[in-house]
């Protein structure tokens, strides 16, 4: 059996495995524990995509919650039953243009994320010129940009007030298909020639583009992948929520996927995935902190609410001043990586031990 | 059409309003924005904790007045005072152990120190808005004819801005200082090798920048009473703009670019009321035009790029 077939089959059996899991996630465990388990899902798809512009092309883009509210609003204005719109749109009735158009919710998820990838394309013609910091505002202004048009165009999006009674998404299952689409396709992409000439434009921008690749055709490409992702993952977390509010995508939003690739490593498609997972859930466990919290009869008044965010940008401060290199750096997780460190636990440590020296 | 229609239903009173608003505005934008364009002009980073520096400012004096009844103008002297080593500190702590470190680490750190602000901000006083205790002098409105009446402040702004630009320029063209700073946004590694203590220059030029952001937080403060810990965020973004806008680095250009944007919001929602939900997309329409057809900005100088 060669390398590449064992490969290939300890893949297939992890992904069993793991649907196993998320098959008894879904029949056995409790609401709250589906909830977290179907929000690293989709933080891990909007990871992923983030980590496409940031991590593999170095361009410092923080518009993911825009292009997230992108794909959440058409899942919320296509999904939700045509009878219960009026109900919905109380106040600025819908527009007749869109009022009978319905969708299932897997048409609404690819629709927004196209949707999401041509307003990048649109949004990346300038701004993707800019570098460093400029391009770090200007996609954070856009996204905010989303969101205030979002807010004012209330025939469509039902403005400040939301779109309540988005039918619920509440199969693990469906979401763990979702993310594995997703991750294959990302790792397609990444391993592609494409990827390829994302890495070089990550590594030196100027020696790229004397090697012949196009950066503009590049860069741009790149961003709409991702914001494709990100409407999708978009979508997905709307219909989880059941309700989308323009409150919801605050670029604040944003920081959450900025930590998790930093916590994962920039660059790495296995790192994002631990990484969503260790985030999404220590911000779920972290809600110890928001309730007052007694010890030995003695109220201890630290614990209030607020301390959890407090906690968690002391983290991503932590993250980025001491441990910038993140959990895997730029370097994946391989089955080839894995079966040697089975084969010596030890040689492992001990050559990471000679390597520091 | 509409256009026309509001310029033909405005009156000179009601026009003065608008004016008297959108210098205000802009000069507050202009103090705000000089932070940024100092820094950037030495470290080339972002300082995205300035705006949030600015929230703090405002906290600072809210406390000072409300909670522990200090006179006004001794409260604005301790506020600028410790917010100039709030800029210090975070400069310390957050951006100095990344000197040598890559430029998107650094922006990571900034993001991160403005987001610990902001939250830090949310726990210890609460995300419910405060209001600014009124100072009774700054505070009243006068009246200039034609029912319009004006708050005072918005007469002291523009000239309390003038007067620290000018002695901002003085500092920075005439003083010791003032050459090592420029010095070190010139060339950082020449500057260090003739001598110039780098880490001092830049503590300098974060307490200065800290020192104006308090000055345009007070009057902020006493211009738009409700503080909230996210009060900094959109001011803090849109005159980083500002700064582009006059070309980055420069310091009259910032306050050229603040006053710009300041009149231009004001103006564009006197003339377009139906534009008014808009008003916070202008800064970044106006970003992505400018950088754009001049990327260096009005007042910038051209740089190229080395390999």
């Amino acid at each position: 059996m060669t390398m590449k077939k064992r490969n290939l089959l300890l893949s297939i059996i992890a992904v069993i495995v793991l649907f196993g899991v998320a098959n008894f996630v879904q029949l056995e465990m409790d609401a709250y524990i589906r909830r977290i388990v179907n929000l690293c899902m989709i933080y891990a798809i909007i990871g992923l995509s983030m980590n496409i512009t940031n991590g593999f092309v170095g361009q410092f883009a923080l518009g993911q919650a825009g292009f997230m509210a992108v794909g959440a609003y058409v899942v919320g204005i296509f999904t939700v039953p045509v009878a219960m719109r009026p109900g919905v749109f109380y106040a600025t009735p819908m527009n007749p243009a869109i009022i009978n158009i319905y969708m299932p919710l897997g048409v609404a998820l690819i629709v927004g994320g196209l949707l999401a990838a041509l307003i990048a394309f649109v949004i990346g013609t300038p701004v993707l010129r800019l570098r460093g910091d400029y391009l770090a505002i200007a996609t954070l202004g856009f996204s905010e940009i989303i969101r205030i048009v979002i807010t004012n165009a209330s025939s469509i999006t039902n403005g400040a007030l939301g779109i309540k009674n988005i039918p619920p998404l509440n199969d693990v299952r469906i979401i763990f298909l979702a993310t594995l689409i997703t991750f294959i396709l990302i790792t397609l992409l990444i391993n592609s020639s494409y990827g390829r000439a994302f890495k070089a434009i990550r590594e030196d921008e100027i020696a790229a583009e004397a090697m012949g690749i196009d950066l503009f055709y590049h860069k741009n490409l790149a961003f709409m992948i991702s914001a494709f992702f990100a409407g999708i993952g978009g979508g997905l977390y709307g219909a989880l929520l059941g309700t989308v509010d323009p409150k919801n995508f605050l670029f604040t939003l944003t920081y959450n996927f900025l930590l998790i690739i930093v916590l994962g490593g920039m660059g790495s498609i296995t790192g994002s995935m631990l990484g969503a997972v260790i985030v999404t859930a220590g911000l779920e466990y972290l809600r110890v902190f928001d309730e007052p919290l007694e010890l030995f009869g003695m109220a201890i008044p630290l614990f209030r609410p607020g301390f959890r965010m407090v906690m968690f940008s002391v983290l991503l401060m932590f993250c980025v001043l001491f441990w910038r290199k993140g959990i895997m750096g730029t370097e994946e997780f391989t089955w080839d990586k894995f079966v040697n460190f089975c084969k010596h636990p030890l040689a492992y440590f001990t050559k990471k031990g000679a390597h520091a020296e | 059409m509409e256009f026309f229609q509001a310029f033909a239903n405005m009156t000179a009173a009601s026009f003065a309003q608008h004016m008297a608003n959108g210098i205000s505005l802009g000069s507050l934008y202009a103090m705000i924005a000089i932070g940024y364009t100092m820094v950037y002009g030495i470290l080339l980073m972002i300082n995205f904790a300035h705006g949030d520096i600015v929230m703090m400012a405002c906290y600072f004096a809210f406390f000072g007045i409300t909670v522990f009844h200090i006179p006004w103008f001794m409260t604005f002297i301790g506020t600028i005072i410790a917010t100039a080593l709030l800029g210090v500190v975070i400069e310390r702590a957050a951006y100095r152990p990344l000197r040598d470190a890559p430029k998107n680490s650094v922006l990571i750190s900034a993001i991160g120190a403005s987001f610990l602000l902001e939250n830090l901000a949310n726990y210890l006083f609460s995300g419910r808005p405060m209001r600014f205790p009124d100072i009774p002098l700054l505070s009243q409105n006068i009246a200039v004819g034609g029912g319009v009446q004006i708050q005072a402040i918005c007469f002291v702004i523009p000239v309390i801005t003038i007067i620290s630009l000018v002695v901002l320029l003085h500092i920075v063209n005439h003083t010791k200082t003032g050459m090592a700073m420029r010095a070190v946004s010139k060339d950082y590694e020449i500057a260090r090798v003739m001598g110039i203590n780098i880490d001092n220059v830049i503590s300098i030029t974060f307490a200065i920048g800290s020192a104006m952001a308090a000055i345009g937080a007070i009057m902020w403060g006493i211009r738009y009473p409700g503080i909230t810990p996210m009060l900094g965020v959109m001011p803090g973004l849109k005159c980083f703009v500002a700064a582009v806008v006059g070309g980055i680095g420069n310091i009259k250009g910032a306050v050229l670019g603040g006053f710009i944007l300041g009149l231009g919001e004001i103006l564009i929602v006197a003339f377009f009321p139906q534009l008014s939900g808009y008003r916070d997309a202008f800064a970044f329409i106006v970003l992505i035009l400018i950088l754009y057809y001049k990327p260096t900005g009005l007042l910038g100088e051209t740089t190229t790029e080395k390999v």
